[in-house]
Formats: C-alpha cells, structure tokens, sequence
C-alpha cells in the first residue's frame, strides 16, 4: 500500500457516518420531544451551537483566530430582523438564506483583511470589525433602532404553513432542521479535499503552499462560508426571539462563542454542539448560584482550561467512555481526542 | 483657534494618560509576545486602590498615587509567577483564552465588591478648575496627568537606553536564548517588566478616574484602545506606542469634538487601516519576529 492510499483509506474512513453520531443526533431529536416544556432554552442552544460550528470551521480547522466573530451574528440578526419587520421577505426559510448571505458577503470583504498578517493583526482587525459594526449600528439608529434595538418584528408561519407558537415548539423544530442541514454541508465540506487541505494550511500554511494548495483563496473560502453560518446563526436569533439589539455584536459574545467552542474541542465539528450544551448548563448553573456574578464563574472555567490544558482535558473526559468502548467493540473504535493545537 | 488649542491639549493629556495605562502592554505584547487582554484588570485594580485610599480612609491624592502603582505591580508579580508564566510558550490562543477569563474574573470581582457604579476620586482643590493661558483653558488636572506622564515617559526611555537592567532587558527580548547564554536571568527580566507595567497601568488607572471613568467594565471597554496603542505604534521602542497614545488620544478627543455622531468610528477605521498597511505597525520594526 502507498503513503497515498494510505492518507486516502484514513481520510474515507473518518469521513464514514459512525453510529455515535447517529445515536448523537438521535438523542438530539428525542430531546425535543422528552422536555416540551424546555424549547426557549434548547432552541437557545441550538443556535448557539450553529454559532460556534461557524467558529470552528476557521478556527479549528482553519487555524485563524477570531474575536469578532459576532459580527456576522449581528448582521444576519439585523438583517433577518429588517427584512421582516419591512415586509420585504415574509418567509423566514427565505428570510434566513438572505441574512446568511449578507453577512456571507461582508465576510468575503473584510476575508482579504483577515488572511494578512499574522495572530496577532488577526485578532485585532477581527476585533476591531466587530467594534465598527456596532458603532455603525448605534450611529445609524434611525434604521437599526439605535439601542432600543428593532421592536415588533411578527414572523411569519415557516413555508407558509407552520406558525412560531409562543412555546417555542416550532422555533425548536425549525432551528434543529436549519441546523442538521448546516452540519451537514459541513461535514461534507471538511471531509472533501478542500477541507483536507485547510488542515494542512492550519498545520504550516508556508509547507502547504508549497505542496501547491493556495493557501489565501481557500482561506478567504472558508472565512466566507463561515460568515454565512454566522449569519444564519444570527438570523435564527432574531426569527426565534424577535428582537435584534446592539448586544448581537458585543465582545463578550465573541469570548463566549471562544469558550464555547474550546469546552467542546476544536476540529471536530460536534465540539460546537457538545460545548453549547455545557456551556448553557454551566450558564444556568452559575446563574442560580450567583444571579449577578455569573461571569466570574465563567471566566474561572476559562482560566482553568487554559491551565489544565485543552488537550489533556479532553483526554480525561473521554477517559471513561473509551474504557467502555474498548470493553465493547474493541481496541480500535475508541474515540480519539481531536487534533486541536491552533 | 482658543478651543483648537484646548482640544488639542485635553487630546495631549489624553494620549499621555494611554500611553502609561498602556506602555507595560507594549512589552508583553510587543516585547515578549504574549497577549494580554487582561492588562485593563490592572489598571482596573490600581485605580480602584486609589479610590478606596482617598475616599474611605482620608489619604492624600498624591500619597495614594505611588501605593495604586505598588499594590498593581504586587498584584502583576503574584500572577505572573503563578499563572502567566506557564503560559509564555502556549499558542496565542490559549493565552487569548486565558486573558479574557482574568478579565471577566475581574469585572465580576470589582462588581462584588465596589458595586457597578462608576466611581470617583475626591480630587484636592488645588486640582479642580482651570486657568487661562492667552485664552486657552488649561485643566489643572490635565497639566498635572502631562507633568507626571510627561516625566514617566523620559525616565522610561533613559531607563531603558542607558542603565545596565535597560540593556538586559532588550537582550532578553532580541534574543532569549543568546541573552540567557550571557548570564542574564531571563525570566528574572520579564518578571520584573512584567510587574512594572502592571504598575503603570495601576498608576494610569488611578489617574484615569478622573477622566475616563472607572467601572467595573474598565478592562473590557478600553481593551481595544490599549491594543490599538501597542499595535499601532509597534514594538521595536518605546516612543513607537508614545506616539501612537498621543495620535489616539488627540485623534479620539478631536473626534468626538468635531464629528459627535461618527462615535469611535473613526478610531476603528484608522486602526484597521494602520493595520492592513503597516501589519508592524507604524513604528514597528519591519521584520516578521
């Protein structure tokens, strides 16, 4: 067998449905069914796990640091938010695809910003785009409502058929299905050559431009698709909750969206799924503890990932299950801890 | 002409004032390429210090000036030994990770215990008010924030250029390896600025209340324009962020004089801008480190 073949076997075979993520979006759905009195916050979740898919499609396997990602969030919220409050497009399935591109396009714009420099000019130009779209919102508050944000947003039933009811059933139902979609066409996508390739820009971009991979446009590819998650992710914000305010592009929900996706693990697509569900649980929990002081909380949990080490917790995490796994199907199912040095 | 004039030396003691909260984040950040977005928590920490000194135990505003600037450094050097050092050699996104958690630490910290208020220090008389030079109101407060910074940033600069820690410390920074190979203790070195920078920043937090506004929120909300001083002016010197302090703050309080409405606008565009221009920033050395 060649070295080709061989990187060709591995790559077919990670790309292969497993049962767990079967059994992982199965439980998912009977949890929409198990706990009707819970859709805010599950649909809540859902939303921000679509949020942090998008960051970790550049983050974790793309390898660019972001602390502005909220400004695709806050312009597919905005844009979802006008385009129904106007009229202009009345089905949300629409509605969404429209937000998700806008902010798709502003991510293809300032990508060309993005890939120059280095982390560090990363981290700042992101940040600072970020900063910009919130006072451009504030500035202009005739449109965007200014700090009240947009009020009277009325959505409109889903296809024409299904109305949002106040329990949240249908916001829960629609958000699952945007977002199966979404993780579908990512896990095609990271699975393709083009996503093996992003890997090995993120791995050392100067080796993978020299292998012939062309390191700048598949990387303003990438930041543009996940502009387009974001968006989305945005846009089901305001759909499910009809308002949309300047909080939408706020710092700490790029540093949240961070912890997030770090609680889950990068890379792996199901980090994003997997940490929102921790993330909002800890959320919760901290909140009862502490109504006012949660953040602290929050911040302590960051700290002590960052000490322990990423890599290392998850090792301990999934300590328990691979022993089971190992006991059931053998040495080699065990579930292995994702690359995810960025 | 007056009220250029006066604007243009509230900008001054604007950028002064930047330039010492922000100076100790030019050398981690710069210097020792460790991002930091937690250097407002200790400008945060000294100026709450000093409200505490003056309003709740009656202390002298400038007897409680240099005890803002110990208890930051103290503060600076019981992290850095513990914390901060494990994470020199990590990726820029653990430490980012790590920062923004010390941040957020900290604003629920102060919020706990100061409440979410803004604070104010009670100023000395002598302080308050302004005078006029050929028609231009001059702050007594502002002239005393140039003064001090002014004299912070020379004594920096010799310290830097011409006593023997200066020159171990831009070795340590050129070159750790080499630098450690002559004998110099590196880490020593970087404790040591470490904690000083803190200092700073403690002492500009204190003397921002007055002008900034001190809340709990400090860190968070003039992350960016510490940021925006470090990268803009580069790291290769000290007068690189001196210079991008002064243009910011002139730049800002201009800003918000002639064109209320465009807010920071003006300040985000002009950073991304310097950045995709000059990714060194505009002072910064040219080579990539």
């Amino acid at each position: 067998m060649t070295a080709s073949s061989d990187v060709g076997f591995h790559a077919q075979r990670q790309a292969r449905w497993h049962y767990g993520e079967a059994a992982f979006w199965l439980v998912v759905l009977a949890c929409g069914f198990l706990f009707p009195t819970r859709y805010l916050i599950m649909t809540d979740i859902l939303r921000l796990a679509l949020f942090t898919m998008s960051l970790d499609l550049i983050l974790g396997y793309a390898g660019i640091v972001s602390l502005g990602h909220a400004a695709f969030f806050g312009v597919g919220a905005y844009a979802a938010g006008l385009l129904a409050l106007h009229g202009i497009i009345n089905e949300p399935v629409l509605a969404l695809i429209v937000a998700g591109l806008a902010a798709m396009v502003l991510g293809f714009a300032t990508s060309f910003l993005v890939i120059r420099g280095v982390d560090l000019t990363r981290l700042m130009v992101t940040l600072g785009i970020a900063l910009l779209l919130e006072a451009l919102a504030e500035r202009f508050s005739n449109i965007t409502g200014g700090t009240d944000g947009l009020q009277g947003i009325e959505m409109q039933p889903i296809f024409g058929e299904i109305p949002f009811d106040m329990f949240g059933k249908a916001g829960f139902f629609y958000s699952l299905a945007v977002l199966f979609v979404l993780f579908l066409l990512a896990r095609r996508v990271v699975h393709s050559p083009f996503g093996l390739s992003l890997r090995a820009i993120k791995n050392n971009p100067l080796r993978a431009a020299a292998i012939g991979i062309p390191v700048n446009r598949r990387l303003i590819a990438i930041y543009t698709l996940a502009a387009f998650y974001a968006g989305i992710a945005g846009a089901l914000f305001t759909q499910a909750t009809a308002i949309a305010s300047l909080d939408v592009f706020a710092f700490e929900r790029s540093a949240d969206l961070m912890l997030v996706l770090v609680i889950g693990g990068t890379g792996y697509l199901y980090g994003g799924l997997i940490g929102a569900v921790v993330f909002r649980m800890l959320q919760e929990l901290f909140s009862t503890i502490t109504p006012q002081y949660w953040q602290f909380w929050i911040g302590l949990v960051l700290v002590v990932i960052v000490l322990v080490g990423r890599q290392r917790l998850h090792r301990w995490v999934l300590y328990v299950p691979n022993l089971i796994i190992k006991q059931v199907a053998g040495r080699k199912a065990v579930v292995a801890v994702p690359e995810s040095e960025a | 002409m007056t009220a250029i004039l006066t604007n243009l030396f509230d900008g001054v003691a604007y950028g002064m004032l930047l330039f010492v909260l922000a100076c100790g984040l030019a050398v981690t950040l710069g210097l020792m390429n460790f991002v930091n977005l937690a250097h407002g928590a200790f400008a945060m920490a000294g100026g709450y210090v000093c409200m505490v000194l003056v309003n709740r135990m009656g202390w002298p505003f400038f007897a409680a000036l240099p005890l803002a600037f110990v208890s930051s450094a103290a503060i600076g050097i019981a992290l850095e030994r513990t914390l901060y050092r494990h994470l020199y050699t990590r990726s820029h996104l653990d430490q980012v990770l790590f920062t923004i958690g010390l941040t957020f630490m900290s604003v629920a910290a102060v919020d706990y215990i100061q409440g979410s208020s803004r604070v104010f220090i009670n100023l000395p008389a002598a302080l308050q008010g302004q005078f006029d030079v050929f028609g231009v109101g001059i702050g007594r407060y502002r002239l005393m924030i140039i003064v001090i910074c002014g004299l912070l940033t020379i004594g920096l600069q010799m310290v830097l250029a011409k006593t023997r820690f200066g020159s171990r410390l831009r070795a340590a920074v050129d070159d750790p390896r080499a630098a450690s190979g002559l004998g110099i203790n590196v880490p020593q070195v970087f404790a040591f600025t470490f904690a000083f920078g803190c200092g700073l920043a403690g002492l500009g937090g204190a003397l921002s209340a007055e002008i900034l506004g001190l809340d709990p929120y400090f860190p968070l909300k003039f992350m960016i324009y510490f940021l925006i001083v470090v990268t803009v002016g580069g790291s290769s010197s000290i007068t690189g962020p001196f210079l991008a302090s002064l243009l910011l703050g002139i730049g800002d309080v201009a800003g918000k004089y002639y064109v209320p409405k465009m807010g920071p606008f003006v300040i985000y565009t002009m950073m991304i801008v310097i950045l995709i221009w000059r990714p060194n920033g505009l002072f910064g050395r040219t080579a990539a480190r």
